[in-house]
């Protein structure tokens, strides 16, 4: 399969999500539609993607229609956010998000930065810092 | 996993570090119905989301056939939060099951984890073994918070620690983690902790 046919519309009736909310999930029932399908059956991001790689959109316009599930991933990703909660929002398993992320990026539709490996979880002034974000939480 | 952090250098993926905060996180530990999707939903200020990890494991303890490789596709469901710090850095809290099956997915998690949680029932103290060998083993910092449940016997930190075998420097807390400021008192506790431990090395 192309990059462009992963990217394009699956057959069948079409329809979008109209919010976050409106995922293709029942209740009762569970998912409507297998995870894999999502990602026509794909089970390999092309982009090395991490839970907590932080993604956003470019705002290049894209030549190829795309799925909901891909219009709603670039929708989320207005204002960075991490893979994790991508997968979340589209109440799909991280594995999968992370292959139409991966479609999106190869699109130059979205942009990824890994977590910073060189973020030392000892330095102290990061230490600080969570402190001060946390006792500020508190007084909200 | 094969594919982490190879590219890095990649000019197309990277852009400037202005426009992205950078994800810190802190991992929540503990048996199964103690509270962990709790802690994390009260601690954060987004709608606690959950998702699932997809993964391939080899089964263990099962027969296989001469040359195939035993292996088995699973789901793990995560619990997650997030805490705004400031305008450089956003906390992200992992809850995940505590059973001892999933820890292949903890040695991914746990990596750059400035900490733990270990969030424990005194009915069933028995449930954060497995998590307090761990954290211990990868000399990972964690504190130890007993979740007090309405009608649940208390018992004093001490004898928390006492049962646990903790190491002194352990801190012990109590918490109600249906309380979102009793889970963030948590979260500060750690970090004090965190620093500590950090002037002390």
């Amino acid at each position: 399969m192309s990059r462009a046919e992963g990217l394009g519309r699956r057959a069948g009736p079409e329809r979008r999500p109209e919010g976050r909310d409106n995922s293709w999930l029942d209740a009762d029932a569970g998912r409507l539609v297998r995870p894999y399908t999502v990602s026509g059956g794909r089970t390999r991001p092309s982009v090395a993607l991490e839970l907590l790689s932080m993604v956003r959109a470019t705002g290049r316009a894209l030549k190829v229609d795309l799925t909901p599930e891909h219009t709603l991933a670039l929708d989320i990703s207005r204002s960075p956010v991490t893979v994790a909660e991508i997968g979340a929002h589209l109440k799909l398993p991280v594995a999968v998000a992370k292959i139409l992320l991966s479609d999106l990026i190869d699109q130059g539709a979205v942009t990824a930065r890994p977590p910073d490996p060189a973020a030392d979880p000892a330095d102290r002034d990061i230490l600080q810092r969570v402190l001060d974000g946390l006792h500020k939480r508190l007084r909200q | 996993m094969a594919y982490t952090n190879d590219y890095g250098s990649d000019g197309a993926t990277q852009t400037t570090d202005d426009i992205y905060p950078q994800p810190l996180k802190i991992l929540v530990a503990g048996g199964f119905g103690v509270g962990k999707t709790t802690f994390v939903g009260t601690a954060s200020e987004i709608e606690p989301l959950s998702t699932e990890e997809t993964v391939t494991v080899a089964s263990a303890g099962t027969d296989h056939l001469d040359g195939v490789q035993n292996k088995t596709t699973t789901t793990v469901a995560m619990d997650f939060g997030r805490i705004t710090l400031d305008d450089q850095y956003i906390l992200y809290l992992f809850g995940t099951p505590g059973q001892d099956r999933f820890w292949f997915m903890w040695d991914e998690l746990s990596n750059g984890a400035l900490g733990a949680v270990i969030l424990a029932d005194t009915r069933r103290l028995v449930d954060c073994f497995d998590a307090v060998d761990f954290f211990e083993s990868r000399g990972m910092r964690f504190l130890v918070a007993v979740n007090e449940f309405d009608g649940s016997y208390s018992y004093t930190p001490d004898e928390v620690r006492g049962a646990l075998a903790l190491a002194p420097h352990v801190p012990v807390v109590l918490c109600d983690a249906r309380q979102g400021s009793s889970s963030t008192r948590v979260l500060i506790d750690l970090v004090t902790h965190l620093l500590q431990a950090t002037a002390v090395a």
